[in-house]
């Protein structure tokens, strides 16, 4: 018994909101579901309208499902949408001027990125190793130079 | 030199950016419908449920359009500066009461006062989502030809009156219908 009330408390979490709704046929429940998905909830921003139990979210389901009841398909219902709640409440939304930044930001920062450490890892190749080396000997003559003259010193 | 101003640029862009995220409000969505024909109504009245109020009788008029509910606290902050415009009569004033109890209503307007010249029910929030309502309340201002030029969303505040509807009810009333 316990076992089965922590399985249901595992459960619980992932369980949408549930609207008893019948439908024609599986591909119309399949639209649905995808839709109810898709579509933001402008109450809660960050639930898709099938996660949300605001009631604006259960009034746009009932929507949805009668829309697809009347035959309309999945682009009419996302038209209906925007045309009321504009491309932000597309989870999805379309690549045009006003959403360019949004689906070309993290390419541009990718780019970015890829010349940061392009550049950073040549000049650290081949600028400091020749400096080194020779900057070694040098310190290593005046090294040498130094003891010799001490122990001249030391002898006199 | 380059090593100094790089890192500060970087930070001044990514702090102006930060700014403008903190300043922006994630409720303020701007409407597809501005600039667009108000989407149509035909409504029972509140006070007359027998008769109906549709957009086209709103045909050559300057209108506002709140969308109000008895269960809805913004709306009771908003009401008295409703109330303060209505006595102006600059401009009609149409309520929408969304997803409201008819009694309940008609109880608010008895205590509070009523700004509204009519107001229509909603009461199972169709004509909200026709409008893009997703927070109550909300207000729009509707020119003589019918279209959208304004949607104020939150509770409209003495100073949103004074400095933007007000100027905006008064150039559309000199417009032509």
């Amino acid at each position: 018994m316990k076992i089965v009330m922590l399985l249901l408390l595992l459960l619980s979490p992932i369980a949408n909101a549930v609207d008893a709704y019948q439908f024609n046929n599986p591909e119309q429940q399949a639209a649905y579901q995808s839709l109810v998905s898709e579509l933001r909830c402008l109450v809660c921003q960050n639930q898709p309208i099938g996660d949300s139990n605001a009631e604006l979210a259960a009034d746009l389901r009932r929507q949805v499902y009668e829309m697809l009841q009347q035959g309309k398909s999945k682009a009419d219902i996302q038209q209906f949408m925007t045309e009321r709640y504009g491309d932000f409440v597309l989870y999805n939304p379309p690549f045009k001027a006003k959403t360019g930044l949004l689906w070309l930001g993290p390419v541009v920062f990718l780019v970015v990125g890829l010349i940061a450490v392009f550049l950073f890892t040549r000049r650290k190749k081949t600028v400091p190793p020749s400096d080194s080396v020779s900057e070694n000997t040098e310190k290593l003559a005046a090294v040498r130079r130094l003891l010799t003259d001490k122990d001249t010193e030391n002898l006199s | 030199m380059l090593k100094f101003i790089l890192p500060l640029v970087l930070f001044i862009v990514l702090a102006v950016f930060l700014a403008l995220g903190l300043n922006l409000n994630p409720h303020d969505i701007p409407s597809p419908f501005i600039n667009k024909p108000a989407p149509v109504f035909s409504a029972p009245k509140l006070t007359a449920p027998t008769e109906k109020l549709s957009t086209s009788d709103l045909k050559g008029k300057v209108w506002l359009f709140n969308v109000w509910a008895s269960w809805c606290v913004s709306c009771r902050a908003e009401h008295p500066v409703l109330n303060e415009l209505a006595k102006q009569k600059a401009v009609m004033i149409i309520g929408l009461n969304y997803k409201d109890e008819p009694d309940a209503a008609k109880q608010w307007l008895d205590t509070l006062g009523n700004p509204y010249n009519v107001s229509i029910m909603d009461a199972d929030g169709r004509i909200g989502i026709d409008w893009g309502v997703y927070g109550v309340p909300e207000t729009f201002v509707v020119d003589k030809k019918g279209v959208i030029r304004l949607k104020y969303t939150g509770p409209v505040t003495p100073e949103a009156i004074q400095q933007t509807l007000l100027p905006l009810i008064n150039q559309l009333q000199a417009e032509q219908p």
